[in-house]
């Protein structure tokens, strides 16, 4: 089976739109999105056409909850003011730019899912099985935290994404814990690209060979997990941001790759890894 | 208003899982003595006592099962504690740590040795430097003499040692007044050479030292059942914590001197509901969250 594993879109349809077709190329079987469709970007309503058309399989972020249920906030928690003030104007324009039956759409989309695909047990939820807003960071999650989570909701696969940063750990017994990363916004870093997460399994996980850091040829379930750069026309949306009145600071973190808001809640790895 | 707190309307928390384990490694003992200090720790408050390597490493050992998210350290000072160096440095071998620390007595020697055990971990190892206000003349009152000036050293050090500290300073003024003191303190912070200031600001908690510099809590400071109702109680620390001390294991790093917070020897005895009789447990339940870091955020709406 292959699998792609899509999240936090963020609003940017134009990296959705080149994810999907990015996808297919690859012979993928099945399209995944582990939620928080708006936010950020500009045109929220251009995401759900290219969803649906692709069959995309989608789960519940914060985000889609805040939406969807009218709420007052994106619900990721931050406390400094100036995280907030950003927070709140993309939450504001995503929530006046999202059409009553997108908004009832993400309103009904379940929290989790979960499917076996050659026998592994796969579960995918937005920040972790236990709680939607939950931040995985991965200085910040011990070994045998992940494995006991794993184990509790009972998965050989745990997919999750919500901190913007890709990563995985293998745990024990063959488990595994994959944040995916977003198509949304790049992952300060430096460079503008996104990122989403390609699933093989069974047959078609590729043989031994010399590999990258991700890849598994150790563990007990055949399973490959790979982490894919996706580029694409970042500076149309920006200019498309731009044009629609959001903050200088949202497109220089798109045509940057540096984040320069929402800052507060990184560890200091993660800080450090960044500019800002 | 809610009804008045009485014993048969005390709500009890469960722990739903051991998120953070605490470790009192200085136990009460500080060079510092600051007016408001929920357990009055000061240099001759050995009602607590440093933990030994031997100690944290047994706990960090027993906390594998538990499936501990992340590991605190905290005091009194830390850095009197003469195998705190040691500590972290294992304890980055198991998880993420997190130092509390009140920034004035750190070593070069030592934050080198510190820079490189994280280097070696796949994990983060956080400072957070208490600091209460951007000025001498806020800060000083409450701290000490010259405290000011000896932190602001520190977390120099701490940023020439490739740290990015957390400053975490208790609220004693008004609740308005936070975004004129985190925009002074940023820019005080770059001109100690940090140019991205972590800030954190905690509630004052009205108990040890605090109730003697302002008030203790009122009888109407309590959490009763009614308020529970529709409450998130992973806001509690009590909820997703305990502290490890040299007298066992205690339920929050808060109610050390409450005479019901010893929960028992290990964790096992420990892991049982918590009654939020005090008012400190009324604080928690206001602002939510107070003890851990900013990267642990949860929201309380979801």
């Amino acid at each position: 089976m292959k699998l792609a594993i899509f999240a936090g879109i963020y609003n940017n349809y134009i990296a959705l739109e080149a994810a999907i077709a990015d996808a297919r190329a690859r012979g993928i079987d099945r399209l995944y999105c582990l939620g928080d469709l708006g936010a950020f970007g500009p045109h929220p309503d251009r995401v759900f056409p290219l969803l649906k058309e692709a069959g995309v399989v989608c789960i519940q972020g914060n985000y889609d909850d805040s939406i969807g249920n009218d709420l007052d906030d994106c619900q990721c928690g931050y406390t400094d003011p100036r995280d907030n003030h950003f927070a709140q104007i993309s939450y504001e324009y995503t929530y006046r730019n999202t059409a009553p039956e997108n908004r009832r759409w993400m309103r009904d989309l379940p929290p989790e899912l979960r499917f076996e695909a050659d026998g592994i047990r796969f579960l995918m939820c937005h920040g972790s099985p236990r709680q939607t807003n939950e931040f995985l960071w991965k200085s910040t999650t011990s070994t045998h935290f992940l494995d006991k989570l794993a184990r509790d909701h009972d998965a050989d696969v745990v997919l999750a994404t919500h901190t913007g940063i890709h990563w995985q750990r293998e745990l024990s017994d063959g488990r595994r814990f994959v944040n995916v990363g977003v198509l949304g916004r790049p992952e300060n870093d430096g460079s503008t690209n996104v990122w989403y997460t390609i699933i093989r399994t069974g047959k078609d996980t590729p043989k031994p060979t010399g590999s990258a850091p991700w890849d598994s040829t150790t563990s007990s379930t055949p399973i490959q997990i790979d982490f894919i750069p996706l580029t694409y026309n970042h500076e149309h949306l920006a200019q498309e941001m731009q044009d629609e009145g959001l903050p200088e600071e949202f497109t220089d973190t798109i045509r940057t790759g540096w984040w320069t808001t929402c800052l507060e809640v990184l560890p200091s790895r993660e800080r450090r890894a960044g500019k800002w | 208003m809610t009804s008045l707190p009485t014993p048969g309307n005390v709500p009890h928390v469960e722990l739903r899982s051991l998120d953070e384990l605490w470790f009192q490694v200085s136990g009460t003992l500080c060079n510092l003595e600051c007016t408001h200090c929920f357990i009055s720790c000061s240099p001759h408050n050995d009602s607590f006592g440093y933990l030994s390597l031997e100690t944290v490493s047994r706990s960090l050992e027993e906390s594998l099962r538990w499936g501990v998210k992340e590991y605190y350290f905290t005091g009194g000072e830390p850095f009197l504690n003469r195998d705190i160096v040691p500590i972290l440095e294992r304890t980055l071998e198991y998880g993420p740590a997190t130092v509390l620390t009140n920034g004035t007595v750190l070593k070069p020697e030592w934050l080198s040795r510190l820079r490189d055990a994280e280097q070696r971990s796949i994990f983060s190892l956080e400072f957070r430097v208490s600091i209460d206000g951007p000025t001498p003349e806020t800060n000083d009152p409450i701290r000490g003499p010259r405290t000011f000036e000896r932190a602001m050293k520190g977390v120099r050090l701490l940023v020439e040692h490739g740290f990015l500290p957390i400053i975490t300073m208790a609220r004693t003024w008004d609740l308005s007044d936070d975004e004129r003191i985190l925009a002074e303190f940023r820019s005080v912070l770059e001109e100690h050479g940090c140019d991205r200031p972590r800030l954190k600001v905690l509630p004052r908690l009205q108990i040890g030292a605090e109730a003697n510099r302002t008030e203790g809590y009122g009888q109407h400071d309590r959490i009763t059942l009614e308020m529970m109702d529709g409450f998130d109680a992973s806001q509690l620390i009590c909820n997703h914590s305990r502290v490890v001390t040299d007298r066992g294991i205690y339920v929050c790093p808060i109610l050390l001197e409450a005479s019901d917070a010893r929960l028992g020897e290990t964790l096992e005895a420990a892991a049982i509901d918590f009654p939020l009789s005090h008012g400190a447990c009324y604080t928690c339940y206001q602002y939510g969250a107070i003890c851990t870091n900013p990267s642990a955020a949860k929201s309380s709406t979801t």
